[in-house]
């Protein structure tokens, strides 16, 4: 085929004969035009999934030559940092992550509690550690924190030489053994429309699938075609919070999660701190009123609605009874397990509780229960929300709840068959779904079905809930599965196991800041 | 770290050899003796005490604090209650140092011994596992504390 140089006149390499084909053979990429990278380890992501996984091979003694992490990301935390940002989690705001959750650091140790105290000359964040969450609350860094750390890692093992720029389209399986990665790169920087990278491994760390809304709210928002009223608190919302300073209203919050805590902080701050008069209505499904749970060992602690813990699970998930008890279940008997242990909740901060205590004393933040039949435009530029509801005395009723803003603080995922590599390795290289609908993957995080002669492609994030660990969609969990993950390839010959003497030489590294 | 009953076991024996032993054949040097009492009464005596932390611990005590857990929707068990473990550990042990430990006829450790013997074992032991353990051991709080 052809091959065209410039840039606005050049055929696509990605050929009819490529798209239907599951397996490729060395000759038929090479009939397509694409010029093909060898390079034993692929990730594809580049967010803080790539990174941590990249950060533990480098440690391992993998050379950064051998690494390749394709990825339309400028930097690994970019994504997370937008969506921190956007759900009211701005820089010197605290995370819900652990103080050893450290994805700058391997061993999670000294700790992001010894960072601050250090740093700010104060034994409160150790002393806060010590006593949770017995006498405190969980402490947890501040975002800021955690970027500075993540880039000086990224400089220290010279991730970013193994960036490769641009838009991952596939992986699929190479006849002669382990993959191809197509990318697209961007404009200009590439003689052809699409390359390739030939590996033996490759890592899918892409993140969330997307998000979704709740069904009512994005039905509202196609309808009447008003995205200004009707906002999630995963995208830019900013116009919210100002005109609710500007004069009095109503918002509608929407979930019972962390982002519905950090929304509602944000708009008690405003009233407190700006004189906003915003009165809050706060939309639930089910009313938590206290601790819940199927017997004394499972019992969860709750009120006013909110279900409390301190991290999304519960803390034994990443490496203790639960993460034990998990590797051994399969099917229903996981998907029950997932479903015991599940549901939304917030940690409890004292914070935000004593903001809520003032407001539902004061009669400006009221919770409603109940299930929303519908969402429709109301007088004076309202949205109404109208809730199927059942009064004290067991009568239905419907709700009608007019305001001016409604928040949708859910944070349903998509599918992953929205995410274009995804469902392309569904559709054509034998990966398939776990008991929760989620890609299906082994303990050591190898994608159940796409093994290839000496190939092994595993994958991390979000997109795997419902497997072995559920705690994946979290800084200790991309940790914990990339040494699964590191251990496996060192069993293949990649690179050697780390042991003792290697993980001490290079935690002293680490702490002298050496680089690798 | 979050323990399982393993893992649990496993950092206990561990941590009060590698690191209890020497500790304990260093700080019984300078621990306060009894009148007419010598130094090898009172290394019997100290290293009867780590013995006894290592086996009833062991047979005992962490499948005591592992059903206790249970209890917790979190299945964890928060660091302070790490460090309290001692107190009930320590007076138990000083009952068992009493009744069954070594009888010399002049007895080198008193009670001041005892307290200072376990506090300060206890305590080392304790900072080595809230943190340091990670840094030999890069697996071992994925694991539960299992260390094989």
């Amino acid at each position: 085929m052809a091959v065209h140089d410039t840039a606005t006149d050049r055929p696509d390499n990605l050929t009819d004969e490529l798209i239907s084909t599951d397996i490729w053979t060395d000759e038929l990429v090479a009939r397509s035009g694409m010029p093909v990278y060898d390079v034993p380890f692929v990730s594809v992501g580049g967010g803080i999934g790539s990174f941590v996984l990249t950060d533990f091979l480098r440690v391992y003694g993998v050379p950064s030559s051998s690494i390749r992490v394709l990825t339309g990301l400028d930097y690994p935390w970019q994504t997370y940092q937008y969506l921190t940002q956007v759900s009211q989690i701005p820089e010197q705001e605290r995370l819900r992550s652990d103080s050893s959750s450290m994805p700058d650091n391997l061993w999670g140790f000294p700790s992001y509690a010894f960072r601050e105290a250090r740093a700010e000359r104060t034994l409160a964040p150790l002393w806060n550690v010590v006593t949770e969450p017995i006498l405190s609350n969980y402490w947890t860094p501040r975002a800021g924190t955690v970027f500075k750390g993540l880039q000086a890692e990224a400089d220290r093992v010279d991730y970013w030489s193994t960036v490769v720029k641009g838009q991952v389209r596939m992986s699929r399986r190479r006849a002669e053994g382990g993959y191809f990665t197509v990318l697209t790169p961007p404009e200009g920087t590439s003689s052809t429309r699409r390359v390739a990278f030939r590996s033996r491994w490759v890592h899918l760390a892409v993140g969330y699938p997307g998000l979704k809304f709740l069904p009512d709210l994005q039905e509202y928002r196609a309808r009447y075609d008003d995205y200004a009223r009707v906002v999630n608190a995963y995208e830019p919302h900013e116009h919210v919070y100002e005109e609710l300073r500007r004069r009095p209203g109503i918002v509608v919050i929407r979930g019972s999660g962390i982002v519905a805590s950090r929304v509602l902080q944000r708009l008690i701050d405003d009233r407190e701190q700006h004189g906003a008069n915003t009165t809050i209505l706060h939309l639930v499904r089910t009313y938590v009123s206290g601790a819940h749970g199927e017997s004394i060992f499972m019992r969860r602690s709750g009120g006013d609605g909110w279900a409390y813990q301190g991290f999304n699970y519960p803390k034994s998930a990443w490496g203790g009874q639960l993460w034990r008890k998990f590797r051994t279940l399969e099917g229903e008997d996981r998907a029950k397990l997932y479903d015991a242990i599940g549901g939304t909740n917030t940690p409890k901060r004292k914070s935000w509780m004593e903001q809520l205590a003032r407001g539902r004393k004061e009669g400006w933040y009221r919770v409603h229960v109940g299930t929303v039949s519908e969402v429709a435009p109301g007088a004076d530029r309202t949205v109404v929300t109208k809730v199927a509801s059942r009064t004290d005395t067991g009568q239905n009723l419907i709700l009608e709840v007019p305001a001016h803003f409604v928040i949708d603080c859910t944070g349903l995922e998509a599918d992953i068959a929205e995410h274009r590599v995804l469902a392309d390795l569904i559709d054509h290289s034998g990966a398939g779904r776990n008991p929760k609908g989620r890609l299906d993957v082994e303990r050591d995080f190898e994608v159940r079905g796409t093994r290839s002669g000496v190939g092994r492609m595993y994958a991390m994030g979000s997109m795997t809930l419902g497997g072995y660990f559920p705690g994946v969609d979290t800084f200790l969990g991309l940790q914990l599965a990339s040494r699964e993950i590191v251990d496996s390839v060192a069993e293949q010959g990649f690179v050697p196991k780390m042991g003792v003497g290697r993980s001490v030489s290079q935690w002293i590294k680490w702490m002298r800041k050496e680089r690798i | 770290m979050v323990p399982t009953l393993s893992g649990r076991i496993q950092t206990r024996i561990f941590l009060l050899i590698v690191v209890g032993v020497p500790w304990t054949a260093l700080v019984s040097l300078v621990l306060p003796r009894k009148p007419g009492g010598t130094l090898s009464g009172m290394y019997e005596a100290t290293f009867f005490v780590l013995g006894t932390v290592i086996v009833v611990g062991s047979v005992f005590w962490e499948p005591l604090y592992h059903a206790l857990m249970q209890f917790r929707w979190e299945k964890d068990w928060p660091i302070l209650f790490l460090l309290l473990e001692g107190i009930p550990e320590a007076i138990i042990a000083y009952v068992i140092l009493k009744n069954l430990g070594p009888m010399p006829k002049h007895p080198a450790a008193g009670w001041p011994a005892f307290v200072i013997d376990f506090a300060s074992l206890w305590i080392l032991v304790w900072l080595c596992a809230v943190g340091p353990m990670r840094v030999p051991f890069h697996r071992w709080r994925f694991r539960g504390g299992q260390l094989i």
